[in-house]
C-alpha cells in the first residue's frame, strides 16, 4: 500500500471518530467520553497529516503548537464558567483566523513560484480568506461586548446599510477579479496585482467582520456565537477544498452545519428571523420608548418569600442571566436542596436563549451540582404550568413576559416563553422594576398574582436559606 | 492531491453529505448540553491545524509561507488544546442524581 492510501484511510478514521464523538454529545451519560473520542479523531488527523510533511521545520512546528498550547491550555482550565461565551467565541475566531492564514500560506506558495492555480482553488483561497477573517474580527467583537470591554448596545449609526451593502459590493468586485487571475500567465506587474487583490480581500473581510457584527446587542449574542461558531467550521472547510483534504472539509463541514443548527434554534426561541437579528440592531433605544405597563408591583420580602415557598409542593425556578451576574447559583442550588428535603419538587426550567449562549444557565448550574434531571425546557413545564404552586424568576426578564403572548405590539410578541404568569404564584426576584437586556417592559411584575423580592440575587436568597434553617 | 474534474466533484460530494449528516447529529442534542456542544465542535474546526502542518512542511516553502504556516499553528493549536480541554472540564460537571452523593 501506497502511503498516500494509508493517509487516506486514516484520515476517514479520523472523521468517523468526530462523527460518533458528535454523536456521543446527544446525551448527558456519554457526553464526556465523546468529547474525548473526537480528540482522539484530532490526534489521529495530526500524527497522520506529520507522516505527510516532507520536510520538518521543528523549530517553527514546536514553536507554534507549543505557543498554541501553552496560551490554549491555562485560559481553558482557568476561564470562570459564567465567562465561557466570551472563551468560546475567542475561540471560534483563533479557528477562522487559523483557517485564513493557511489559505494565505497556501496562495502564497503556489503564486511565489508562478505554478498554476486552478479556479476552483482560487475560489477557494478567496472563500477561505473571506470566511475566516470575518469570524476572526466579529469574533474579537462579540467577544469584547461580552466581556463588556466595549458596550453590549447595538451600535448603529446613519447609513449603516449603505455603507455594508458598498462594503459587500467590494468584496464581491475584488473577488471576482482576483478569481480571474491566473498566476501561471501573468507577468510580475500582473502577479503583483494578484497578490494585492488577495491582501484587499483580507482587509475588507476583516473590516466587514467588526462592522456586521457592531449592531447587534447583547441579548442576540447566543445567535451571534452560534453563526461564528458555524463560519469557523466553513472557513476550515473551505481551507479543505484549497488543500484538496477530505478530513478538512468533512470536519468543517459538521461544525458548519452544528453551528447553523443551534442558530436556527435560537431564533425560532426568540420568534425572530436571522435577518432581523443581524440587520435591526434589535434593543436599541427606539425600542425602549415603547410599552410602559401601568400598575402597582407588590413587594415583599425575604421572610413572606419563605412562607410562601413553605407552603410549596411543586416549584419551578427560572434562572436568567442576572442569576450567573450575581453568581447566585450556589445559593439557589442550597435553598432548591433545603426545599427537597421538605418533599417539595423542585425543577429549573431554562428557556433556549437565557444566558448568553445556548445552555449557558445548564453548565452553571451543573457547577453548582445540579443534577441534570432536574433542568428541563419549557416545552416540558408550560402544558401543566397551572399546577405549579410557586414559579421562582431568578434575574431573567425577557424569557417571562407574558406580552410575547398578550400584546401585537410588542417587540418580544410571538416569541416562545415560559409562561410563569400562569403559575399560582410568582416570585421575583430583580434589582429594581427596570426593563430587561432587550430593553423592554414587563407587565408579568403587576400581575396579581406576582410578588416582587427586590434586591441583590445572592443576598436575597441567601437571607432565603437563613429563614428556612431557624 | 491532484486536482480534475472528478476530484473536485468527489470534495463536493463529501461537503453537501457531511453538511446533512452535521445536521442530523446535532437535532437530537437536547438544548441542556448546547455550551459544550459548542465549545466541543469548536474544537473540531481547529481541524484546519491539519492545512497549517502542510504550509509548514512543503520543501518548497519559504520564508512568508512557514511564517504564516506557524502563526495558522499557533492559533489553530490554542482552538484544538483550549477547544478539547474546556469542553472536558464542563462535561466533567454534568452530574446525574445517583452519582452526586456526598460530593456536595
Amino acid at each position: 500500500m501506497s502511503p498516500e492510501l494509508v493517509r487516506g484511510f486514516l484520515y476517514i478514521v479520523a472523521s468517523i471518530l468526530f462523527v460518533f464523538g458528535l454523536k456521543m454529545l446527544s446525551s448527558p451519560v456519554t457526553a464526556r467520553r465523546g468529547n474525548l473520542v473526537s480528540a482522539l479523531g484530532m490526534l489521529v488527523a495530526v500524527v497522520t497529516t506529520l507522516t505527510a510533511m516532507t520536510e520538518v521545520r521543528w523549530v517553527w512546528l514546536i514553536g507554534g503548537a507549543g505557543l498554541g498550547a501553552v496560551v490554549g491550555a491555562p485560559a481553558a482550565r482557568l476561564v470562570k464558567m459564567t465567562s465561557m461565551p466570551e472563551m468560546v467565541g475567542l475561540f471560534n475566531g483563533f479557528g477562522g483566523l487559523a483557517s485564513m492564514l493557511v489559505g494565505w500560506a497556501e496562495y502564497h506558495g503556489a503564486w511565489a513560484h508562478a505554478d498554476p492555480i486552478l479556479l476552483f482553488t482560487r475560489v477557494a483561497v478567496l472563500l477561505t480568506v473571506l470566511i475566516g477573517g470575518v469570524t476572526f474580527t466579529g469574533s474579537l467583537v462579540a467577544y469584547s461586548k461580552l466581556s463588556g470591554t466595549i458596550t453590549g448596545k447595538p451600535v448603529l449609526y446613519k447609513g449603516q446599510n449603505i455603507v455594508n451593502a458598498i462594503l459587500l459590493l467590494a468584496v464581491v468586485a475584488l473577488g471576482v477579479f482576483f478569481a480571474m487571475q491566473r498566476p501561471d500567465q501573468l507577468d510580475t506587474a500582473g502577479l503583483n496585482i494578484a497578490y494585492l487583490l488577495l491582501m484587499g480581500l483580507v482587509v475588507l473581510a476583516l473590516i466587514f467582520g467588526v462592522l456586521s457584527t457592531i449592531p447587534i446587542g447583547g441579548a442576540d449574542m447566543p445567535v451571534v456565537i452560534s453563526l461564528l461558531n458555524s463560519y469557523s467550521g466553513l472557513a476550515a472547510c473551505a481551507a479543505g477544498f484549497v488543500i484538496g483534504n477530505n478530513v478538512l472539509i468533512v470536519s468543517g463541514a459538521l461544525v458548519g452545519a452544528s453551528g447553523l443548527v443551534l442558530t436556527r434554534i435560537m431564533c425560532r426561541a426568540m420568534n425572530r428571523s436571522l435577518a432581523n437579528v443581524l440587520f435591526s440592531g434589535f434593543g436599541a433605544a427606539t425600542f425602549t420608548k415603547a410599552g410602559g405597563y401601568q400598575g402597582e408591583a407588590k413587594s415583599i420580602s425575604a421572610e413572606d418569600a419563605y412562607l410562601i415557598l413553605e407552603a410549596a409542593s411543586n416549584v419551578v425556578v427560572v434562572p436568567g442571566y442576572g442569576m450567573a451576574a450575581a453568581q447566585a447559583q450556589h445559593a439557589v442550588r442550597e435553598l432548591s436542596e433545603l426545599l427537597q428535603e421538605k418533599g417539595t419538587d423542585v425543577r429549573y426550567c431554562i428557556h433556549p436563549v437565557a444566558g448568553r449562549m445556548p445552555g449557558h444557565m445548564n453548565v452553571l448550574l451543573a457547577e453548582a451540582n445540579v443534577p441534570y434531571e432536574q433542568l428541563v425546557e419549557p416545552q416540558d413545564v408550560n402544558p401543566t404550568m397551572e399546577t405549579v404552586d410557586v414559579a421562582v424568576i431568578i434575574g431573567a426578564n425577557d424569557v417571562v413576559n407574558p406580552a410575547a403572548k398578550e400584546d401585537p405590539n410588542s417587540p418580544l410578541w410571538g416569541m416562545p416563553i415560559i409562561e410563569v404568569d400562569r403559575a399560582r404564584t410568582c416570585i421575583v426576584l430583580k434589582r429594581s422594576l427596570n426593563p430587561g437586556f432587550a430593553g423592554v417592559d414587563n407587565p408579568l411584575f403587576f400581575k396579581d398574582n406576582t410578588r416582587m423580592l427586590f434586591g441583590d440575587a445572592k443576598a436575597t436568597i441567601t437571607a432565603l436559606v437563613a429563614e428556612f434553617k431557624q | 492531491m491532484e486536482l480534475n474534474a472528478t476530484t473536485m466533484s468527489l470534495l463536493f460530494f463529501v461537503f453537501v453529505l457531511a453538511m446533512f449528516l452535521g445536521v442530523e447529529l446535532i437535532r437530537k442534542v437536547p438544548s441542556q448540553l448546547h455550551t459544550p456542544l459548542m465549545s466541543g465542535s469548536n474544537a473540531i474546526s481547529g481541524i484546519t491545524i491539519v492545512g497549517a502542518l502542510l504550509a509548514l512542511g512543503h520543501e518548497t516553502s519559504g520564508a512568508v509561507v512557514t511564517l504564516l504556516g506557524a502563526l495558522a499553528l499557533a492559533f489553530a493549536t490554542i482552538n484544538v488544546v483550549g477547544g478539547y480541554l474546556v469542553t472536558d472540564r464542563m462535561l466533567e460537571m454534568f452530574k446525574s442524581k445517583d452519582k452526586q452523593g456526598g460530593k456536595k
